[in-house]
């Protein structure tokens, strides 16, 4: 019996742990979907390129995936401005179809740059800081999960607290509920679209710096992280970033539970599973409006 | 535009489809207007749903896997002719879909997309997982001497362009006629608004399951010929995400809730990204691919249009076009 709660413990701590990688993951789609009304299908294409570029900070520069941290949020700052100014800002007044087939076209040409310029080979970090497991009590952490899920909540408080209480933030938040009496305000729709959208990407590839702490990093790793993130985002509500928070958590929950409960080949279909029983109650997500 | 002109021209159209596999004989040419004509088939299937009811699928992977799947393996552990193989499939795919689309036909936009995608990836997990199926590894048919009854032709290609020629005429038909039906009229009122339909008493609820069934009935039978053809399936080749992606790409390339609109699109975008493939895909890493999406980008970026608006302007007078735009909030 006491074995049983300590694995259920045991189950939780993880489950939590991966739950906050997935909310900040998720949190950086609802964002960019809140604002501009886009699914980002190139999503999981900015985490795979965060990954690599702590991978790339590590082989080259000999610099820890954790220190190398700020400078990958940076870039992908960078990288999400540049590619909302290049790709996003034009189909914006497009067709809506349009906008979908950007991302997805973005996503491929992302995804085979890197299999181009890095081939499409499994790498991993040796031995970052952040490694082994400490145990408490009987319950065994691994620390890069422990790490990762801690520089996931803190990024992604910083994160809710700038949307929620910088001018900035308020702005933001102001074009997401309705965008044409945003303009009439005198917000700078375009120039806060692309903000959210950097913040958006930065999020995600913050998530991918984490990850690459204990993950394979390799070209096709986004598309996994993505299309777990949409279905978390939906779960959450679209647009609703305490939501996305929320459901990171019970997602990330709902895949080792699940996966234990089950077999864990299937972890992922209990996760869609779970979406799609909430949805069929609430239409909207869970704090959708 | 007049019935006898639309006829000489649908005339010509077929005249055209009959001697074009003639005239490019080659085994890589007649490969090519095989996957032109199967993602046809899927993207009239996916504009019943996406262009009509304006319900955005990014599922179609899943009715098209469960298609391959049933045939694939009625055929390996009976003998099953494909043919009832493909009619089986076809009722899975509709049991399937009742079970997606009655509970999310209240689902809006892009929530809609999302439920869609996570039906056909969990789906997709589930094949790889289940033994019986192959899992991973997928199913082969057994090589059978060929014949009709079978739906295996090894000598030449000739047979399964002519079938899916006439599979496509046929969808198109059926397209035509729901065009004008009273269904088709609810599923357009529907996609316009979606409270304005019910309130004049359209049952908006049936209309997108039966729209859902239709799509996902044609979309199996094409996933049957699509096992038959290529004789080999696993979850990554027939339930993929990225399958049901280019399912919409092709139909948005080619102009939604258009009766020839997929068609142009797959010819479009097949045609490319097959060309690409051989001209490329030798020569480095990813590079065909890469310049694929590069290409999709720079179209929908600098003619938001895209080609679909450049290619029905100037077909403008083609029978069958319907003033339709893109749909969505």
């Amino acid at each position: 019996m006491e074995q049983l709660g300590k694995l259920l413990i045991q189950m939780i701590i993880s489950g939590v742990m991966m739950g906050f990688v997935f909310s900040l993951i998720a949190m950086g789609l609802t964002i960019i979907w809140g604002v501009m009304n886009i699914i980002n299908f190139a999503h999981g294409e900015f985490l795979m390129i965060g990954m690599f570029f702590s991978f790339f900070f590590f082989k080259y520069v000999s610099i820890d995936p954790l220190f190398s941290l700020p400078m990958v949020a940076v870039l992908l700052f960078i990288i999400g401005f540049i590619t909302y100014h290049l790709l996003i800002k034009k189909v914006l007044q497009g067709p809506v179809l349009a906008q979908l087939v950007v991302t997805f076209g973005l996503s491929i040409f992302l995804v085979n740059l890197a299999v181009f310029l890095w081939s499409a080979d499994y790498r991993m970090i040796e031995n970052p800081i952040a490694s082994g497991k400490i145990s408490l009590a009987g319950i065994a952490v691994s620390i890069p999960e422990l790490v990762a899920s801690i520089g996931s909540m803190i990024i992604g408080a910083a994160v809710y607290w700038f949307i929620k209480r910088t001018k900035t933030g308020m702005a933001i938040q102001a074009i997401s509920m309705d965008k044409d009496a945003a303009a009439i305000m005198g917000i700078n729709t375009d120039r806060l679209n692309a903000v959210s959208f950097a913040v958006g990407v930065m999020c995600v590839g913050v998530a991918g710096a984490l990850l690459s702490n204990f993950y394979y990093v390799f070209p096709e790793v986004g598309s996994f992280f993505g299309v777990i993130a949409f279905a978390t985002v939906a779960l959450g509500g679209f647009g609703s970033i305490e939501g996305a928070m929320i459901a990171g958590v019970i997602v990330g929950l709902a895949e080792i539970v699940g996966g234990f409960l089950l077999a864990p080949a299937y972890k992922y279909a209990i996760v869609f599973a779970i979406y799609l029983a909430v949805v069929l109650i609430k239409p909207t997500g869970l704090k959708g409006w | 535009m007049n019935i006898k002109t639309r006829h000489i021209w649908l005339i010509l159209l077929a005249l055209f489809a009959i001697v074009l596999p003639l005239i490019l004989d080659s085994p890589f040419a007649r490969h090519v207007l095989i996957v032109i004509l199967l993602y046809s088939i899927l993207g009239e299937a996916w504009s019943i749903l996406g262009g009509y009811a304006g319900l955005l699928s990014f599922g179609q992977a899943a009715f098209f896997g469960i298609g391959a799947y049933t045939s694939t393996f009625l055929l390996i552990n009976w003998g099953v002719s494909p043919w009832i193989g493909m009619i089986v499939g076809g009722f899975l795919a509709v049991l399937a879909a009742i079970c997606l689309a009655y509970p999310c036909s209240k689902l809006q936009g892009h929530y809609f997309a999302i439920a869609t995608l996570a039906f056909a990836e969990g789906l997709r997990i589930i094949f790889l997982n289940w033994n019986a199926v192959g899992g991973a590894r997928g199913l082969d048919p057994p090589i059978l001497p060929t014949s009709l009854w079978y739906l295996e032709f090894h000598e030449s290609k000739l047979p399964y362009y002519y079938l899916l020629v006439l599979f496509l005429a046929v969808v198109m038909l059926a397209m035509w006629k729901l065009n004008s039906s009273r269904l088709g009229y609810y599923l357009r009122a529907l996609r316009e608004s979606n409270n304005a339909a019910e309130s004049l008493g359209v049952n908006t609820k049936n209309c997108k399951v039966i729209a859902t069934c239709i799509s996902a009935f044609i979309t199996a039978i094409a996933g049957t010929f699509y096992a038959q053809y290529v004789l080999y399936i696993d979850p990554a080749s027939v339930m993929q995400l990225k399958l049901s992606i280019e399912i919409v790409l092709v139909t948005m390339f080619g102009g939604v809730g258009t009766m020839f609109g997929p068609l142009i699109g797959a010819s479009f975008l097949t045609s490319i990204s097959e060309i690409f493939r051989v001209v490329l895909g030798g020569a480095g890493r990813g590079m065909d691919l890469m310049i694929y999406g590069l290409l999709i980008m720079l179209i929908s970026t600098l003619k938001p249009d895209g080609v679909w608006g450049l290619v029905t302007e100037r077909l403008g007078r083609r029978p069958g076009k319907e003033k339709a735009k893109t749909s969505g909030e």
